[in-house]
């Protein structure tokens, strides 16, 4: 489903974020990147988000080369794939239900549809009460909920977590770390970078590991091990 | 679906408009600082154009003729001169008239009147206007004058004006073209803040944009709205700036009038209410979405 072949990038000609990794996602699966801060996931998230280039090799989705693909074509790679961030993203003149509507909206669907898909989705992650609410009158669980919820509106065939729990309290994070569980039950794959120990050790599926820019180590069942 | 679009984007526009409630106001009243410029402009260039044209009515060719001069030849010498393409008007003004001019003129100085009461007789000859077609062809129209062997000519009087006349034309000229000069200088100012503060309104937009892009919105989708709301702030500060010109041109129009002669600014502010406010509309509209454009370009490049 995902396929990146032998890619590095490298920032302003010497600086080396990563450095020919090459893996392969399979639909339905729930993988973890783990690394430091630095070791290149973040990276490896924004280029297979088309949000960067890379400096050299291919990444392919669903047997399409993303960066083949002109400006026009990227929209509709994105709208498969639904995209959580450390710092939630959310539009901050929109309410918890226009965030989530706007996705639908960008992907021209009809109003009816949102209407009902929106609060759907909104109480699957629990926030049926809160829908009307700015991102500014929610506390940063709720908010990290309403970007999940627009992550999953789409129904992506990917969804992919970046630290989605950095900025929150225990409590939260887990919720949050069910939550995507529940999600990749339903059949959704999901990829989640993190460097929280507990949680790769606790989740128990595949594991990459990256340092420097490479891949250390790809485990099935693998361990938080730096 | 294109239509579905299409009303989204005008909608997400006026609620990023309405929301945004302190930007917006401060982008329009930036703007109105651009379309006054533009309007005085137009201002500016509509009053000195009537005055320049007032004066170009001023100037005439007034040639006298002599006393004994007899009305034929006067009326031969008039035919001539309407076969001349220079010429577009000529007043005939007999010798009474003259009399009953000069009357009219000094009918309050005593002094003039018995002199003219002990002299019996009409001292004036018969005068005839003459208008060129072209403010250049006055030249010719004296220069067939002079040449003409006319003997019943006592003389023509443009040499005397016309050192004063193109003076005043040249006076008009330079200060048109100063005066073009400073409003555009000042204009193409006015522009530049309101671009930039249009472009720094954006700005603070460019998180969004980047969020808008990841979430799988076109290009075009995230743009849209920008586009949009620049027509609006420059549609709120068209009709500001019209509300502004209203009360200025009625203060400056009897005072410009004295001072320039000819145009009353009010007058063809009312006159040309529609047309005025479509000119000053259009300035906005163009800054408001070119700024937008060229603002959202590279946050969209994601």
């Amino acid at each position: 489903m995902i396929y990146f072949d032998n890619v590095s990038k490298i920032y302003g000609g010497n600086s080396i974020a990563i450095e020919g990794v090459s893996f392969t996602v399979e639909p339905q699966e729930f993988v973890s990147v783990v690394g430091q801060s630095g070791s290149g996931k973040s990276t490896l998230i924004k280029l297979l988000l088309a949000e960067e280039r890379p400096s050299a090799g291919s990444i392919y989705f669903q047997s399409l080369d993303v960066h083949n693909l002109s400006r026009s074509e990227i929209p509709f790679v994105r709208r498969k794939i639904g995209t959580v961030f450390q710092d939630f993203r959310l539009l901050p003149q929109k309410t918890a239900y226009e965030n989530v509507a706007f996705a639908l909206e960008a992907s021209g669907r009809e109003d009816d549809e949102i209407a009902a898909d929106v609060p759907h989705v909104l109480d699957l992650v629990g926030l049926s009460d809160k829908m009307d609410f700015f991102p500014h009158e929610l506390s940063g669980g709720q908010q990290q909920r309403v970007a999940i919820a627009r992550a999953l509106v789409n129904r992506p065939e990917v969804v992919i977590a970046d630290e989605p729990t950095g900025n929150l309290d225990p409590l939260n994070t887990w919720e949050i770390i069910r939550l995507l569980g529940k999600i990749n039950e339903l059949g959704t794959t999901v990829i989640l970078a993190t460097h929280d120990k507990d949680i790769i050790d606790t989740i128990g599926k595949r594991v990459i590991t990256l340092e420097d820019g490479k891949i250390v180590r790809d485990e099935k069942r693998g361990r938080y091990i730096l | 679906m294109v239509g579905t679009s299409f009303k989204r984007v005008i909608r997400n526009a006026f609620i990023n408009f309405w929301r945004n409630g302190w930007v917006s106001v401060a982008t329009i009243l930036v703007m109105v600082l651009a379309i006054l410029m533009a309007g005085s402009l137009i201002m500016f260039q509509v009053l000195l154009n009537a005055t320049l044209a007032e004066v170009e009515q001023k100037v005439d060719v007034s040639t006298y003729f002599k006393q004994d001069a007899p009305e034929d030849e006067i009326f031969r010498i008039r035919g001539l001169l309407q076969a001349l393409p220079e010429v577009r008007e000529i007043t005939y003004i007999s010798q009474d008239e003259a009399l009953a001019i000069f009357k009219e003129r000094h009918k309050d100085n005593a002094l003039i009147s018995s002199a003219l009461d002990e002299l019996g007789e009409n001292p004036l000859g018969a005068v005839l206007r003459i208008r060129a077609s072209e403010q250049q062809n006055y030249e010719s129209i004296v220069r067939f004058l002079e040449n003409g062997g006319f003997d019943s000519l006592d003389k023509v009087d443009y040499r005397q004006n016309e050192a004063l006349f193109r003076r005043l034309e040249a006076v008009l000229s330079l200060s048109r073209r100063v005066g073009f000069g400073v409003t555009a200088v000042l204009g193409f100012v006015a522009f530049l803040v309101a671009f930039n503060t249009i472009r720094l309104a954006i700005y603070t937009s460019r998180e969004e944009i980047s969020i808008m892009r990841l979430v799988g919105a076109s290009t075009w989708y995230v743009r849209g709205p920008f586009l949009v709301e620049g027509a609006v702030h420059g549609f709120f500060a068209s009709i500001i700036s019209m509300l502004i010109f209203w009360p200025v041109t009625l203060w400056m129009g009897p005072r410009a009038r004295e001072f320039f002669g000819g145009l009353d600014l009010f007058s063809f502010y009312t006159q040309n209410l529609f047309l005025f406010f479509f000119a000053l509309f259009l300035v906005g509209i163009t800054i408001g979405v070119f700024s937008s454009f060229v603002a959202t370009r590279r946050y969209l490049k994601i």
